[in-house]
């Protein structure tokens, strides 16, 4: 055996990439708990094909996992891998062009036969005839090493083969120095019943580990620091999952049975299969027979007391919009979460965009005013999800929580809340007659206003004396009769719109980070750009730019002090994955020349794209105000 | 009169608080709300208010565990005149939010009230998911086979050939029967019944609300205005009489006074003189039939001149109802569990299996 040299790194960035049946999003996963475990932090990014069954080795059939990991605190998945995990030649043609020269492949060359390349157009295989040259390529017969390694295995050829996804991963553990004691749980657990697959995978996980100590062709191992964190508990959480969490966590402390009404929709349905499992916190789910179907069920079970959501995305917040203006005139408390994808239409349905903005905000018929909450990164869903409650009920009002597919399926290590300290929220439905009528009766009106917060009474079934009707017609003020009066109907609008105004009474004030305090330059952003901004922001700064950045996570209504940091400073660049609508409606409200930086890829932005747009704007800035 | 039996397994009620012996009594006027309706004069729908609120007080509910939940179109005004709690939410989807509230809430009696247009044609697909879940609620179906709301266009259930404003050359859509309808998504309840037979219709309504699981009542409406006459034949006490199908539960199928439904050579119905009908070939209804066959054979009866129109009760099977066991898995979750779930749990559940920790 050699003895191998341990190099020390700050960062690395994985991708493994292969055919859909591969397993390489377990792959990803399983190494991604072990490096948490390890204390490093970490971001993760799935790239799902949107087919599900594309043929096998062929471009659109391929599935990666991007984790980036690290000794300090990571922002994004990573803007390009450092090395590459190709299980197949269709994995390495769709994403060498990801991968700086002088990165890291690792290719199964098992499945660079002749037919496989043709699939893909390659006429010689590229790891022989030079076209890697720039690259450090460990080709290794991957499945050949794995079915040898379980030649004992009383299990067919092609059962074996499967493994080759725990041989790899085995072999990136040694490398990285990860132990692979939580895989071996992992398997356990998950093949229990199986005892013969279970042996074969623990079996090629350990001969991937050993062949890293025995080859010569890695001459080196990689160590990671643990990374500085608050300290805590921590796991790993998908945004989709903590979304789910934050809802039942709100509805616990609300004392609120959680009712979900859905129809399975990418990036979305996650949060159905989670809540689904979630019976024991008094979780109902309905799937139901469509979008319009799973809004309406909301609505009825909000009208009798529930906390209502409905998750989707941006085709069926389409279809539910006009049960979305119903809840707007009844004012009913309901969470629309919309896991934004690319659009229009079907678009890129495994594919992330912030296109969906100005649907949330105005997709409606009529002045139909709603709030919106964006998360910033997946942990974050949790945190966002219980302020869209806390939002939909002190307010009766429908609130959209705009996620979107990054967050969806990315994940972080997330450092576990204590439940003693989540926001409080209780909810108070009437119990009783609220006015005195013109006899001097008392008499209840589900339309008289809280003075505070402009919200009406949650008057539900089953209160005696407070039987009263209402619907998507226009209705009376106060009374909550039917009324087509012109200035009643005018009265009520300006109300409905001042309800949600008010909402920024409760809302945080953006906080600016700008450390030099004397930056002339602001990048604004929203939602799943968070982590791009915040590491573009870091680059720049490094390179000596003053630059401030801030994160609007109410979009509607805005922080209270939005217009005055907006006119702060000298320069307001807002990167956004649409063509510019978070801009749009600052330059409306604010009257400010701020900057629009689009892009819409279906990807995140990468942070060194970001950091270049920043270093731009300086030069520019620098040239017109110093 | 009858109460529904509190403790009667498949009770649609079951689980709806109930007056008490002290309370008093309820009347009519009790379900009608201050508000004038403002259907034409005329108007069927007055029929079918009236006589649900003078048939609600029999249930015996506590008026504030019902609720109404309507659609949009001129029926779908009514929860505006009953004095409970009620929806008059937005066109097709009352069945949709009806089942968030019947599945949210085991206390409450859900009505829906609903028309033609409203429930067959944009709500179309809400009604048969409904129906097909077999959720604990009552649907109203108001069949006037015009648009009235709207002045006056064909609806689904418009004859062929009918001539309205956006049909001037006569209506080329094929209509639905709800009935045939309701029983091809096996409903567990489906009847038919008329505005005007106030007793026929509370002898229906009676048993659709003991009826546990989704019961669609279709009901014959007159619109004066747009569709006037439309059952004429079927009302008209000379004309009716040859022409109306009668079902009743476990007696021979009745048509007028001299002729019975019967099964012909190749098992299809067929309406023949009852003197020197082949008895065994006549059909008895049975309601309680598991299989809908028979029931489904019985609506296709109807035909477009109405020279048969079965009225009464099709189908009335018992089924559990989508609610009660979306209701009783979690209840067997949580009882299991111990009880309702504590922060200690929620805790627990926020830690999941891999957990580490820092510092
Ligand atoms: S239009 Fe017809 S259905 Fe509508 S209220 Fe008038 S009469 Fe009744």
């Amino acid at each position: 055996m050699s003895i191998k040299r341990v190099e020390r790194l700050d960062s690395v960035v994985i991708r493994f990439a292969g055919d859909s049946g591969d397993g390489m999003q377990l792959t990803g996963d399983r190494f991604t708990s072990e490096t948490a475990a390890l204390g490093n932090d970490l971001s993760t990014l799935p790239n799902y094909p949107a087919e599900i069954r594309a043929p096998a080795g062929t471009i659109l059939g391929v599935s990666s996992f991007q984790l980036h990991f690290a000794d300090h605190h990571v922002l994004t998945p990573g803007d390009a891998p450092d090395v590459l995990v190709a299980m197949n030649p269709a994995a390495l043609r769709a994403n060498l062009g990801d991968l700086p020269r002088g990165g890291t492949i690792i290719v199964n060359t098992d499945e660079f036969t002749k037919r496989n390349l043709a699939k893909v157009k390659y006429a010689v295989s590229p790891v022989e005839d030079g076209s890697l040259d720039g690259y450090h390529v460990h080709p290794l017969a991957l499945t050949s090493l794995t079915v040898d390694a379980l030649a004992d295995f009383p299990l067919s050829r092609k059962d074996k083969e499967r493994s080759k996804n725990m041989f790899a991963l085995g072999l990136l553990s040694w490398l990285y120095t990860r132990p692979t004691t939580g895989t071996e749980q992992f398997l356990k657990s998950k093949f229990g019943s199986k005892p013969d697959i279970l042996e074969a995978n623990l079996a090629a996980l350990n001969a991937g580990f050993n062949y890293g100590e025995t080859t010569e062709d890695f001459a080196v191992t990689y160590e990671i620091a643990p990374a500085e964190m608050r300290a805590g508990t921590y796991r790993n959480i998908t945004g989709n999952t903590a979304v789910a969490y934050g809802l039942v966590a709100a509805a616990h402390l609300a004392g609120l049975p959680l009712v979900l009404g859905a129809y399975p929709i990418t990036p979305a349905t996650d949060i159905l299969h989670v809540l689904s499992k979630l019976k024991r916190f008094g979780v109902t789910t309905m799937q139901v027979e469509d979008e319009i179907a799973a809004v309406g069920a909301a609505i009825g079970a909000s009208y009798g007391g529930a906390l209502a959501v409905t998750p989707t995305s941006g085709p069926g917040v389409a279809l539910k919009s006009e049960a979305i203006g119903l809840a707007v005139t009844m004012e009913l408390p309901l969470v629309i979460i919309d896991v934004q994808r690319g659009g229009p239409s079907t678009g890129l349905p495994t594919k992330t965009e912030q296109s969906d903005l100005l649907q949330a905000m105005f997709g409606r018929n009529g002045e139909s005013p709603v709030a919106v909450v964006a998360p910033q990164s997946p942990g974050d869903c949790f945190d966002a999800a219980i302020e869209a409650v806390r939002i939909a009920t002190t307010y009766r009002t429908p609130v959209f929580l705009l996620s979107d597919g990054y967050l969806a399926n990315g994940s972080e290590p997330w450092c576990i809340p204590d439940v003693a300290r989540l926001p409080h929220n209780p909810v108070i439905f009437a119990t009783e007659p609220n006015d005195v009528d013109a006899n001097g009766d008392w008499v209840f009106h589900p339309f008289l206003r809280d003075p505070e917060t402009l919200a009406r009474p949650w008057a539900i079934p089953g209160v005696a004396g407070l039987e009263h009707r209402i619907g998507g017609i226009e209705k009376a003020d106060v009374t909550g009769d039917l009324s087509y009066d012109p200035d009643n109907h005018d009265k009520m609008t300006r109300l409905r719109q001042a309800k949600i105004d008010g909402i920024a009474k409760t809302i945080p004030n953006l906080v600016v980070d700008d450390p030099s305090g004397d930056a002339d330059l602001l990048i604004l952003g929203w939602g799943s750009t968070y982590g791009p901004i915040a590491e573009a922001t870091r680059l720049a700064r490094q390179d000596g730019i003053h630059v401030a950045r801030a994160h609007v996570r109410h979009l509607n209504p805005f922080p209270p002090n939005l217009g005055e940091v907006l006119r702060a400073y000298g320069r307001v660049i807002v990167p956004e994955m649409n063509l510019g609508q978070l801009a749009m409606m600052l330059r409306a409200k604010y009257l400010v020349d701020v900057q629009s930086y689009t892009r819409v890829r279906g990807l995140p932005f990468t942070s060194v794209e970001l950091a270049s747009v920043l270093t731009e704007a300086n030069v520019n800035l620098s040239g017109v105000t110093r | 009169m009858t109460i529904v039996n509190l403790g009667m397994p498949g009770a649609g009620t079951l689980g709806v608080p109930h007056l008490l012996d002290e309370d008093p009594k309820q009347s009519k006027k009790d379900f009608s709300s201050d508000m004038e309706p403002r259907w034409c004069a005329g108007c069927g729908d007055y029929s079918i208010l009236a006589a649900v609120q003078g048939f609600l007080p029999e249930l015996g509910l506590k008026r504030e565990n019902i609720v109404f939940v309507s659609g949009i179109g001129c029926s779908s005004r009514f929860p505006f005149y009953m004095n409970t709690y009620g929806m008059h939410s937005i066109h097709g989807r009352a069945p949709a939010i009806a089942t968030g509230l019947a599945t949210a809430r085991e206390d409450l009696s859900v009505w829906v009230v609903t028309g033609d247009g409203d429930a067959l044609s944009i709500g179309g697909n809400h009604l048969i998911h409904a129906i097909r879940r077999n959720v604990n609620l009552k649907i109203l179906l108001f069949n006037n086979r015009i648009y009235g709301l709207t002045k006056g266009q064909y609806s689904p259930t418009s004859e062929l050939g009918k001539v309205t404003k956006s049909s001037p050359f006569g209506s080329v859509d094929r209509p639905f029967n709800p009935a045939s309808l309701a029983l091809g998504a096996e409903a567990t309840f489906v009847a038919r019944t008329m505005d005007t037979d106030r007793k026929h219709l509370t002898t229906v309504l009676r048993a659709a609300a003991e009826h546990r699981g989704t019961a669609l009542v279709e009901i014959y409406q007159n619109c004066p205005i747009f569709n006037d006459g439309a059952f004429e034949l079927i009302k008209d006490r000379e004309q009716a009489e040859a022409r109306i199908v009668h079902l009743i539960d476990g007696e021979p199928v009745r048509v007028g006074a001299d002729k019975v439904v019967a099964r012909d050579d190749s098992g299809n119905l067929a309406v023949v003189a009852a003197k020197g009908a082949d008895l065994s070939r006549v059909v008895i209804h049975d309601a309680g039939a598991d299989d809908p066959s028979l029931a489904f054979q019985l609506s296709r009866l109807e035909d477009p001149t109405m020279a048969h129109m079965p009225m009464g009760i099709f189908r009335n099977v018992s089924r559990p109802s989508y609610d009660d066991q979306v209701r009783a898995q979690i209840g067997e979750v949580v009882t299991k569990a111990g009880g309702p779930a504590t922060d200690l749990d929620l805790s627990g559940l926020l830690h999941g299996k891999d957990t580490w920790n820092v510092g």
